[in-house]
């Protein structure tokens, strides 16, 4: 674009003027040379509308990318989702096994049952506790992702 | 005694560590490729290689030791150094990607713009590594020591220079491999024996764990102590006995109450009630605290997560280990319970960090399918001596090379790799006596009231200033690392100050968590301006490509 601007880039701030001085003496050339300027900002015109259609179709990206309120709100909900995803789920380990200690000391008997021979604390602990953890894991990852789906969807929306 | 086929194991397992690092030297040609792998790492691979680079020697050795000396109250050590994973995955591990940090210094730098808070966090990067590094080099001495009847010194020297050579000549993307590879030799070596050690317990007779007379020597038994300790004989009298005495139990006879042992059966199977002392409830929730939240701090895992391609593999990544990591902690467990009645010996000379290498010939004898699967387990030892190190080795030497000697050239980070070895070796060779959990719980204790603040804060809350998250390092960091002086140098204490040294972080990851958010509503204005552009980085999809 820049290229193809026929006048000098140090003059290009007012370029009317500039053809105005060049060629004063001549009124027929005056009209080609005003006709120029006023086609070279056609063609910005014509940029400018084409960066707008871009705008308005990623609007929400923009929204994001520039910093505005909408773009902050939107990224603020989606800190607050994932957020409050993790402290539900920490919730559920928190009182499935941050629990355990505290039962075992309020309530000796619960340690002193047995399941086919093994005694509970050694059968939670040393066994059960691995397929929660990774149960509560493989949760979290699936809700995880459909946060980031669902904010991914909204910022692509198409607008109209 | 001496088992013949151990050292070739271990050579063996040196050999193949060396021979992948060198093919995976041929395949880094650039600098990148050297330094985080390219990013190219797949989850699977990924997730094995941080599994294999995560179970050290407390997972492979302590934690059985621990289940043989003091019972189901430490099963909480296994939990926890699985749930750790869990913690990260839900606090951290896609964010932490997403920011594009190599190391915790990078990531105070990005979210903070601080170059002084960095410099702090080098200093805790350094101080954690070291004090995780120097008990793997200890393991690997006692493990030498204790199967092939070498020097102490040598096990140690042997780990510290593969590990040193490995890293400073592989770099990363060999690393990788190595250690996906490791973590599938520990998982055979602990499996295997395992499998025989139930058959031979069936075919014993499946003789009680806690017989109601406590545990009895199967054979005649001579043992040699290693700590002080003050025994009870079953006759009533006690007796203190030093490093070096030797004594000798006949077939049948019951082992001797040693203090600081759960000898008793009730203890050992049963969880510490509350009522009379409210310390082993407190040092439990303690210890829970300090492994879940810890893991998220330590300086060798966080490394790994660079080579994701993205924050959703992170994810999927951190969660394939939290399977791998819960798979093998199922294994240690056995070891520790049929210690009890293969090696009650260990009981008595203290050496219990040794029950899972010499369990298998103590239980199949020493004929050759002991003697083979003693030096299986050998071997899977050693991998894990070589595989922790070696991340943490990797993970030190980066931040010494990026932060202290300010070069990122190859050649800084092997001058790095040198002296991020030598320091621990030579601590190795001087302290000895650390036990090889309690020293990984306190790095464990330091990292949770640290980073782990640190970067749950910083992830999730705008509010975080660089003042705060010093403070909050200071104090609390700084509150965790006098506990594991005291521990580790300082006098023997009782009661509760002994137990809020030994488990601090209790009372110092609280602590942590308040100063910081304390300190930074006061400095809010020094809140970093581009923090929405930070958090957006952080948490916008990858989809998104923003």
């Amino acid at each position: 674009m820049v290229a193809e601007d026929p006048v000098p880039a140090p003059r290009r701030p007012d370029p009317s003027r500039a053809a105005g001085e060049r060629h004063a003496p001549e009124p027929m050339t005056r009209v080609a040379a005003e006709q120029r300027p006023g086609e070279s900002a056609r063609t910005r015109v014509v940029l400018a509308e084409v960066s707008r259609r871009k705008h308005r179709a990623g609007g929400t990206r923009t929204e994001l990318t520039q910093q505005t309120r909408v773009g902050e709100a939107l990224i603020h909900g989606l800190v607050r989702a994932q957020l409050a995803l993790a402290l539900q789920l920490s919730a559920v380990v928190m009182v499935g096994l941050g629990g355990l200690p505290w039962l075992f000391a309020v309530a000796p008997s619960v340690g002193r049952m047995t399941v086919l021979g093994v005694n509970l604390p050694w059968l939670l602990l040393g066994v059960l506790s691995f397929p929660f953890l990774v149960a509560v894991g493989w949760t979290y990852v699936r809700l995880a992702e459909r946060n980031e789906q669902d904010f991914t969807d909204l910022v692509q929306r198409p607008e109209r | 005694m001496g088992n013949d086929l151990v050292v070739p194991a271990i050579v063996a397992v040196t050999l193949l560590t060396f021979g992948i690092g060198f093919y995976g030297l041929r395949l880094a040609r650039t600098t990148s490729d050297f330094l985080v792998a390219s990013r190219v790492v797949s989850p699977t691979w990924n997730a094995a290689a941080i599994g294999g680079e995560y179970l050290s020697a407390a997972s492979f050795l302590g934690v059985a030791g621990l289940i043989l000396k003091y019972g189901v109250d430490v099963l909480w050590y296994p939990v926890g150094f699985a749930a750790g994973y869990l913690a990260l995955l839900l606090f951290v591990a896609a964010p932490l990607r997403r920011s594009g940090a190599f190391t915790l210094p990078d990531f105070c730098e990005l979210r903070l713009g601080s170059r002084r808070l960095r410099t702090l966090a080098t200093v805790f990067v350094i101080f954690i590594g070291w004090l995780y590094l120097v008990p793997q080099l200890q393991g690997a001495g006692l493990t030498l020591a204790t199967l092939a009847g070498s020097p102490y010194p040598v096990g140690a020297l042997v780990v510290a220079v593969v590990v040193t050579a490995n890293v400073a000549l592989g770099g990363m993307r060999a690393i990788t491999f190595v250690q996906a590879f490791q973590y599938w030799l520990k998982l055979t070596a602990l499996a295997v024996p395992a499998i025989f050690l139930a058959l031979q317990w069936q075919a014993d007779g499946r003789p009680a764990v806690t017989p109601p007379e406590g545990p009895t020597f199967r054979t005649a038994t001579t043992v040699v102590v290693e700590h002080r300790a003050v025994l009870t004989l079953p006759d009533g009298q006690s007796r203190e006995v030093r490093p070096g005495d030797e004594l000798t139990f006949a077939a049948g006879e019951p082992v001797p109450e040693v203090s600081g042992v759960v000898t008793g059966v009730t203890d050992w199977l049963l969880p510490s009630t509350a009522g009379a002392d409210d310390r082993g409830l407190f040092a439990t929730y303690s210890l829970i605290l300090a492994t879940f939240l810890g893991t998220m701090g330590l300086p060798h895992v966080l490394v790994r997560f660079y080579t994701n391609p993205d924050g959703a593999s992170a994810r999927r990544t951190t969660l394939g280990v939290l399977a791998l990591v819960g798979v093998f902690y199922l294994l240690p467990t056995i070891y520790g319970v049929l210690g009890r009645i293969y090696t009650p010996q260990l009981l008595v000379s203290g050496q219990t960090d040794a029950v899972v290498v010499l369990l298998p010939e103590a239980a199949l004898g020493a004929g050759t399918t002991g003697r083979l699967l003693a030096a299986l387990v050998a071997a899977g030892a050693f991998a894990a001596f070589l595989s922790t190190a070696s991340g943490l080795l990797t993970s030190v030497a980066g931040v010494i090379s990026t932060d202290v000697l300010g070069r990122g050239s190859v050649h800084g980070f092997r001058l790095a790799t040198v002296i991020a070895g030598g320091v621990p070796l030579v601590l190795a060779l001087n302290v000895v006596g650390l036990d090889v959990s309690q020293v990984v719980g306190l790095a464990f204790a330091v990292a949770a009231s640290s980073f782990c603040p640190l970067l749950v804060l910083g992830i999730w809350w705008r509010g975080l200033t660089d003042a705060g998250a010093a403070a909050g390092i200071l104090v609390g960091g700084g509150a965790a690392v006098m506990a594991v002086l005291l521990t580790v140098l300082g006098p023997p204490l009782t009661g509760w100050p002994a137990t809020l040294t030994a488990q601090p972080a209790a009372w110092t990851v609280p602590l942590a968590f308040t100063v910081m958010v304390a300190v930074s509503l006061a400095t809010r204005r020094r809140a970093p301006a581009d923090v929405g552009r930070t958090m957006l980085r952080l948490h916008a999809p990858d989809s998104l490509r923003l």
